[in-house]
């Protein structure tokens, strides 16, 4: 065991002495309390701890003792609705122990020892496992949690239990020794192994009209949401937990506010998912590092989320990451690296931020599992941006862009008229548009991408026609034009704005959000088919037609919005032309 | 609370250096992180440090009071072994104490009740309990738009010359939980502003007799500036010990954060840290969040603490780093515009960029009234479109506009002069909600677009007159 004794202290920061033999990344405990830290450097005889606990009353001299083992999580039955810190200690335990505020130097194991799962092995004595294997399952609320051979071992079983075991109880022993238990601890900072990673092709369905008509995000693909303060990042970043169709969702509040986990913790268990019918909270993973919490636990909480992750997409499950914020996560790294007096790169960030970002991002994906059955799962991440002053040139931003496969700019000036979610419809992107257009148009309609590609054109137009408004006046556009005016602020107004908080609207089915594009653009066909023939804008605009269209959001069949697209039809050919 | 054993006391002679408000002490055996210091200068004088960064060889203390007439031979410093602490009790209210918590109003010192770390400790995120209690301030443009709800921090950014403090003491003089009588109490945090805007306060809280529920602490324009860092600490570990001792709902006013962010720069640069934007250190945020996140409320007991820091965002910019991260934290905005305040309005709230998050959570029926969402989306969208025309007829004129824009426009003028123009009024939230629909019942009953049609039937003036 390495035990050497500290050498300087500077905030979350302690060097320590006598520590050669260390491994970078090594978990080491320092000074009288214990507190836990990783060893991010080392420098001859030194080596440079990030303490994930605050570090004040510790002293020169006091001990460090090295564990010799890298950060780890605990993964195994349990993870489902629990809320833990960064570095994946249970809350709630926490507070049974410490009360309201987390006071130092508590530990306590990342899953119950106590909790009896019920194991019902698939696996059957004498047969050769190797790493991915399924061992058996357990039930996990509705889930069936899969206990896998974990990667890298195998073996032949020579005997397998059935019945009730805590996680820590021997459930499978190898023929060369090895003991397997429900529990299994994996190093959050190394991606889980998988046998081969699969183009994203199908789309992660969230039921807002935005992200699913125009900017669509697939199962294993990435997506980043930047945006001012006041732009709606969490709360977006909430509704894709909410309402996002992944069978497990991971949510990690870094380095923000304490009342949003609040917020999470009193909604979930209230909110039902559509799909399952069966409460949010049981397909949930919290995992709250607020800004007052410490900031080097701040920069681990994100490997905590994703190495969870991968633990359920290798079960061969759809999971989906919230990450909010990744710039708090930068921002721990840019304040321990200022602390190591490293060359700071752009904006006092260290040059190695967008390594460390990519590597990040890069373990989203959909994978084909270790194992004989082939599964597949998937792990999604979207990641909140929170950029100084609104400004999207900062290296976050300009370094996640890089990587992410869905940019959903949110826009200050929106948000300030309330237009929510806020997302630029000019500014954002999907890269997947390609790879999803064959599910959409099998799934939904064979007409999808035409008519996202027209709601597109439109938009844009719009803003060319905005240019010449604000410079000569509305009056001096042609009726073609002021049509799409017209039209544009139906798709706006009417589409693409969706309250997060209306009991009807804030989850719209796929369907219904096709029909709903469908019928606000044939009103645009109607009428631009009309107008050739010589009827006048306003004859169009005196039909009852627009109030309906805008209350569409609150149908609750689509065969009303169906037959609204009809009546759209029928009224709008059947104006005549006024003399 | 949690609190480090005192270790022996030890006393170095060694100052080595000094720059800024930092000394650096040599060969500082047995100190540990975060620590207090005394410091006695050569004259006898003592003052109060803390322990930044501590090697083998050094240990730098940033001092409270400030280095001039520290010299680097005869000066002590001893340390105590102990974190910045605060000596509290019930009896401070009705107080005035220095930025560290000593009393500046000539009365003896209080009799401590429990001495507390100023730093305090994060509240388990578990732990918190949902703020959802409506505050009802009377100002319109706060209760219908930009709801307070009791445990929310909700920062006002204002600018130089602007009507902050008249706002601020406005809100602590009105506001109240409908259908209850509960203890309260103000602990108001000044730092860095003049003796003349302190006295506004002091003398607000005398003409409404709320002086004896008030804990005041005053670090002045003219009083150390590192004093500064100490003084939000100090007084939110106060209003804790009400909070959750005391089991009184307690209301921050911290103003000026924006004096607050200096103290903390000057600091970096005198640590000769890598400064982030304008020279603001990196880790601004963590620091301005370890403030913040304070308020609250905690399950299981009664108190909770509501937060009004005020600030003054420099040159009017938002995108400054204090209103910037201030923003990124707090939950949510009132900002004040000079444009407003300009043409009359009082107070000069530009209700776009303000913004309360926890708004949801305290309105809506059994709290105010079932339309009161609807009615705040479409005064926000009725107004925004109406702000935007005024920027066309700039340029084209009025008259290139149809009527319906026309409407819009004395929509937004109206919007401005009646609803959030109030002076000295306090309006209770039925009264704000129905001059609202006053508002809007001048707009097409087509163009109200997001409110429900059955809250139009109810509350819509044509109808109710009815």
């Amino acid at each position: 065991m390495i035990q050497g004794s500290i050498a300087r202290i500077s905030g979350p920061v302690v060097i320590a002495d006598g520590m050669r033999g260390s491994k970078m990344y090594d978990v080491v405990h320092v000074g009288t309390l214990e507190l836990p830290g990783e060893i991010i450097r080392l420098e001859g005889d030194q080596a440079v701890v990030q303490v994930y606990e605050d570090t004040t009353g510790l002293s020169i001299g006091e001990p460090v003792t090295n564990t010799e083992k890298p950060l780890s999580v605990e993964l195994g039955p349990g993870l489902i609705s629990s809320i833990f810190d960064g570095v994946q200690r249970p809350l709630p335990e926490l507070a049974k122990k410490s009360g309201s505020f987390i006071s130092r130097g508590i530990s306590a194991p990342g899953l119950s020892r106590d909790t009896l799962w019920d194991f019902e092995p698939k696996i059957t004595e004498g047969t050769p496992v190797k790493g991915g294997e399924i061992l058996g399952s357990v039930r996990e609320y509705h889930f069936t949690h899969h206990i896998l051979v974990p990667p890298g071992v195998t073996g032949t079983v020579e005997r397998v239990r059935q019945g009730k075991f805590k996680v820590t109880d021997v459930v499978c022993e190898l023929d060369n020794g090895q003991h397997l238990t429900l529990l299994q601890r994996w190093p959050v900072r190394k991606g889980r192994p998988y046998a081969r990673k699969l183009d994203p092709a199908i789309p992660l369905i969230t039921g807002q009209r935005i992200f699913d008509c125009l900017f669509p995000l697939t199962k294993g693909g990435t997506a980043m949401i930047p945006g001012g303060f006041g732009t709606g990042k969490t709360v977006s970043e909430q509704t894709l937990a909410k309402w996002a169709d992944a069978q497990v969702i991971i949510y990690i509040g870094c380095g923000e506010r304490g009342n949003e986990m609040t917020d999470v913790l009193s909604e979930f268990p209230e909110l039902v998912d559509p799909r399952t019918g069966l409460p949010l909270i049981q397909r949930t993973i919290l995992i709250a590092n607020t800004s007052n919490m410490p900031v080097a636990a701040r920069e681990a909480s994100i490997y905590t989320g994703i190495t969870m992750a991968e633990y359920y997409r290798d079960m061969g499950y759809d999971v989906a990451l919230m990450a909010d914020s990744t710039s708090r996560w930068g921002e721990a790294l840019r304040e321990v690296s200022g602390r190591l007096e490293e060359m700071p790169g752009e904006e006092g960030y260290p040059a190695y931020l967008a390594t460390r970002l990519a590597a990040f991002y890069e373990r989203a994906g959909r994978v084909i599992c270790l194992g004989p059955e082939g599964r597949a799962g998937s792990v999604t991440i979207v990641g909140a941006v929170s950029p100084p002053g609104g400004d999207f040139s900062e290296p976050i931003t300009q370094n996640t862009l890089r990587i992410a496969g869905t940019f959903w700019a949110l826009d200050t000036s929106l948000a300030y008229r309330r237009h929510f979610p806020s997302v630029n419809w000019i500014k954002s992107y999907s890269l997947y548009l390609d790879s999803v257009e064959g599910w959409f148009s099998e799934k939904m309609a064979p007409d999808w991408r035409a008519l996202r590609d027209r709601t597109m054109y439109l938009l844009q137009k719009e803003v060319e026609l905005q240019e010449i408004v604000q410079l000569v006046g509305p009056d001096a556009l042609p009726e073609s034009e002021k049509a799409i005016l017209e039209v544009t602020r139906m798709i706006r107004e009417d589409f693409l704005q969706q309250s997060a908080y209306s009991d009807t609207d804030s989850f719209c089915p796929l369907e219904k959000q096709y029909w709903m594009l469908s019928t606000i653009l044939s009103y645009w066909e109607a009428s631009e088919e009309a107008m050739t023939r010589g009827v006048s804008l306003k004859q169009i605009s005196a039909l009852p037609l627009k109030a309906e269209i805008a209350r569409m959001k609150e149908a609750a069949s689509i065969d009303q919005i169906r037959d609204l697209k009809e009546k759209v039809h029928t009224q709008i050919g059947a104006l005549e032309v006024e003399r | 609370m949690m609190r480090p054993v005192p270790l022996i006391e030890r006393e170095f002679r060694t100052v080595s250096y000094v720059s800024g408000p930092l000394i650096f002490v040599e060969r500082p055996k047995g100190v540990s992180f975060g620590e207090t210091a005394r410091i006695t200068l050569p004259d006898g004088e003592v003052r109060n440090g803390q322990v930044l960064d501590i090697s083998r060889d050094l240990a730098v203390v940033q001092v409270y009071e400030g280095t001039s007439g520290v010299d680097n031979k005869a000066t002590q410093v001893r340390f105590t072994g102990q974190s910045p602490s605060i000596d509290v009790s019930i009896d401070m209210l009705g107080r005035v104490f220095s930025g560290v918590g000593k009393p500046r109003d000539g009365r003896p010192d209080i009799i401590p009740e429990d001495t507390v770390d100023i730093s305090g400790m994060p509240i388990n995120p578990y732990s918190r309990d949902k703020p959802s209690d409506f505050i009802q301030t009377g100002m319109s443009a706060i209760d219908a738009l930009n709801t307070l709800v009791r445990g929310q921090k909700l920062p006002i950014f204002s600018g130089s010359g602007l009507p902050a403090n008249k706002l601020a003491a406005q809100i602590a003089r009105q506001a109240k939980v409908l259908g209850k009588e509960e203890s309260f109490a103000v602990v108001f945090v000044a730092m860095g502003i003049t003796h003349k805007e302190a006295s506004y306060f002091m003398n607000e809280f005398e003409r409404t007799g709320a002086l004896e529920r008030v804990v005041f602490f005053q670090n002045l324009a003219d009083d150390p500036t590192i004093e500064r860092i100490a003084t939000p600490r100090c007084a939110l570990s106060v209003a804790e010990f009400l909070a959750y001792t005391h089991h009184l709902h307690v209301l921050v006013i911290l103003t000026d954060m924006t004096n607050y962010c200096e103290a903390l720069r000057e600091i970096s640069t005198a640590r000769e840290e890598v400064p982030g934007r304008r020279g603001y250190p990196g880790y601004m945020y963590t620091d301005l969040a370890s403030i913040y996140e304070r308020a609250g409320r905690i399950k299981g007991t009664t108190g909770s603490i509501t937060q009004i820091p005020i600030l003054t965002m420099p040159d009017d910019d938002i995108t400054h780093p204090v209103p910037d991260l201030t923003g990124y934290i707090t939950e949510g905005q009132i900002v004040l515009s000079r444009d407003l305040f300009r043409r009359g309005a009082d107070p000069p709230i530009d209700v776009l960029p303000c913004l309360s998050r926890l708004m949801n959570l305290g309105i809506g029926p059994g709290k105010t009234r079932e339309d009161h969402r609807n009615v705040a989306d479409q005064l926000y969208a009725s107004y925004a479109y109406g702000r935007d025309l005024r920027r066309l007829v700039a340029i084209v004129g009025e008259e290139a506009l149809t009527e319906l824009d026309k409407v819009y426009l004395s929509f937004a003028d109206d919007f401005e002069k009646k609803f959030i123009t109030q002076g000295d009024a306090n309006r209770n939230i039925g009264e704000t909600l129905d001059l609202g629909w006053d508002l809007l019942a001048k707009l097409p009953e087509d163009e109200l677009k997001r409110i429900k049609i059955e809250f139009i039937r109810k509350y819509h003036p044509a109808y109710r007159a009815r």
